[in-house]
């Protein structure tokens, strides 16, 4: 299990903040906090508060500070193709592209991209219709953006496919349909393609939300899910991976499994 | 339609020891299953060491004492015909320390040690007595004799690991990791290990192996099994794997008994016992094997050069 920390974001008012006052503090110490407690991809997003024409700077500014002190690679998160761009033009490592849709025009800016900078690249199961309720559908959309990785030169298993899981007091239908989409997306190439989850969705607007989230992510391995877009300081949920990863036989057990998970 | 030759990618690869200080012999490095040299890089050939006691083995079958008569009862001139007989290794055994054999102290198996180190230019493997208590004695005063000489000491257990790798930290020795036949167990003694900031790269999995006929396929098991973890990340097991065939094989009925005619003559049956055990081993990922018969090392070396040729294509 890849966790990815979603911590380094706009949307959180301590690295708004950080942003505009171009104070790389918070952000290389959120960096690091969340290397420690597991995250082995870090995602950045530079928020809405960002105009448009200042994301590919910031950006790269912020691939930059992230990247200075701390050993992880960045997922790199927009909606802004250039601002992805500028990310990972100065990304050491194997960057991920935080993401494409199945929508044609989308799939052709960014695969692209993951191809020309040898980058994982996310693809999110939807299109401008927006998110299908059923697996098949959902299934449908991901071969569309296997289909277009295979062509641009991209391999499968640098794609991580993202059933989009929604919140689940309004949209309560929809975790079977993820969970067997997680199933049957495995099935569609060889190497099988990977998969992931902004986990947080799952819980969006919910009591007891930390509960929901680790509770999905557990059900969710069990159905395939190779990684998720988390919050890595709930160390319940990092311990549960860690278990889990036992249970499914990903690791070797010893007395000191989650030290060896949290060190690895 | 041409044949797609399909290879496994594996993501990480075993850990190298280093032994000796002029003459090394490194073993480990593999970055795929032993001897797939067309998948990846099989670096060094499993190393062979031959066994000296600092006492007479009274048990040890006639085969495996002739071929020293006259310098068993003198380690350092056995170590020498060890040398002599080609081992890549000398594996000093201080069996007389064990309180059921002479008790012996430990400043006089330092010394023992210490002259079995300046008579050849192989490096040293100081293998306990088999008791834990005493093995946690002896082994610092040896390991501190045979300070800066990059030996290799064990057998370390759950109980007595502290000590040993206290030695090994302060006087630059590696650590044998034993554990009876459990993978868990033997990561775990790893972790506890590493803990104490000794690097993996000064340790080698003792896993306790069996001789054929004695639990062979179990230990081929776990040893594929900490192979397959290591070439897939898992640091705690990447290490080399030591193989102690020689005690395991010549334990076996079928080395020992005299009167089989209808089993073949003794000593050539004794010898494949050892040398079939250890070729197994090596399939499954063994790097470093303590032998005791000279044969065994001449047939193994000619065995072990034939699979380090490469197949690949």
């Amino acid at each position: 299990m890849i966790l990815i920390g979603e911590r380094i974001n706009g949307m959180f008012t301590d690295i708004r903040d950080a942003i505009l006052s171009k104070d790389p503090g918070p952000i290389k110490m959120h960096a690091q906090k969340q290397y420690e407690a597991g995250a082995r991809y870090l995602d950045v997003n530079t928020g809405p508060t960002v105009d448009p024409k200042e994301q590919p700077e910031v950006m790269e500014w912020l691939v930059k500070v992230t990247q200075e002190d701390c050993p992880l690679p960045c997922c790199i998160d927009s909606t802004n193709p250039k601002a992805i761009e500028a990310g990972l033009a100065v990304h050491k490592g194997k960057a991920m592209i935080n993401s494409t849709t199945a929508d044609q025009f989308k799939m052709d800016l960014y695969i692209p991209l993951a191809a020309k900078y040898n980058a994982a690249i996310i693809g999110l199961t939807m299109n401008d219709k927006g998110v299908p309720k059923s697996a098949a559908d959902r299934v449908a959309l991901a071969m569309e953006i296997v289909v277009n990785c295979d062509m641009n030169g991209v391999p499968t298993d640098d794609l991580f496919l993202d059933p989009l899981m929604l919140p689940c007091n309004v949209a309560q239908e929809h975790g079977v349909e993820v969970l067997e989409t997680l199933r049957q997306v495995k099935t569609l190439a060889d190497p099988a393609p990977k998969t992931t989850m902004g986990l947080s969705n799952s819980s969006q607007g919910c009591a007891n939300r930390h509960l929901i989230n680790r509770t999905f992510l557990i059900m969710s391995m069990a159905c395939g899910l190779d990684s998720a877009i988390a919050d890595v300081y709930d160390t319940q949920m990092v311990e549960e991976v860690a278990a889990a990863r036992v249970l499914m036989n990903q690791d070797i057990y010893c007395d000191s499994f989650v030290k060896t998970y949290l060190q690895r | 339609m041409a044949v797609n030759i399909v290879k496994e990618k594996w993501t990480s690869k075993v850990g190298e020891v280093v032994l000796g200080t002029e003459n090394t012999v490194t073993m480990g490095g593999e970055s795929t299953l032993p001897f797939l040299h067309f998948e990846g890089a099989i670096p060094h050939r499993p190393v062979m060491a031959l066994e000296v006691w600092d006492m007479e083995p009274a048990e040890w079958p006639e085969p495996v004492k002739e071929p020293f008569a006259g310098v068993m009862s003198d380690p350092v001139a056995w170590a020498k015909k060890n040398v002599e007989y080609g081992a890549d290794i000398i594996a000093l055994r201080l069996q007389s320390a064990n309180p059921d054999f002479e008790d012996t102290t430990p400043e006089k198996c330092a010394e023992t040690a210490k002259a079995v180190a300046e008579a050849v230019n192989v490096p040293l493997i100081i293998l306990g007595c088999g008791a834990e208590e005493k093995d946690a004695e002896i082994l610092p005063v040896v390991g501190e004799a045979l300070s800066g000489k990059n030996c290799l000491i064990g057998p370390a257990t759950e109980n007595n690991y502290k000590t040993l790798t206290a030695t090994c930290l302060v006087h630059g020795h590696s650590i044998i990791a034993s554990s009876p036949l459990d993978i868990n167990l033997a990561k775990q003694l790893n972790i506890l290990i590493t803990e104490m900031n000794l690097p993996a790269d000064k340790i080698v999995i003792d896993p306790l192996v069996g001789a054929l006929g004695y639990g062979i396929e179990y230990c081929y098991s776990i040893m594929e099994r900490s192979r397959l973890g290591a070439l897939m990340g898992d640091k705690m097991l990447s290490m080399p794997i030591f193989c102690n065939v020689g005690q395991e094989a010549w334990k076996a009925k079928e080395a020992k008994a005299e009167d089989m005619p209808e089993w073949g003559e003794q000593k050539k049956r004794a010898v494949l016992w050892e040398v079939i055990t250890s070729s197994a081993m090596a399939q499954s990922g063994g790097s470093l094997f303590i032998l005791r018969h000279p044969e065994s090392v001449k047939q193994l070396k000619v065995h072990f050069d034939k699979l380090m040729q490469s197949n690949e294509y």
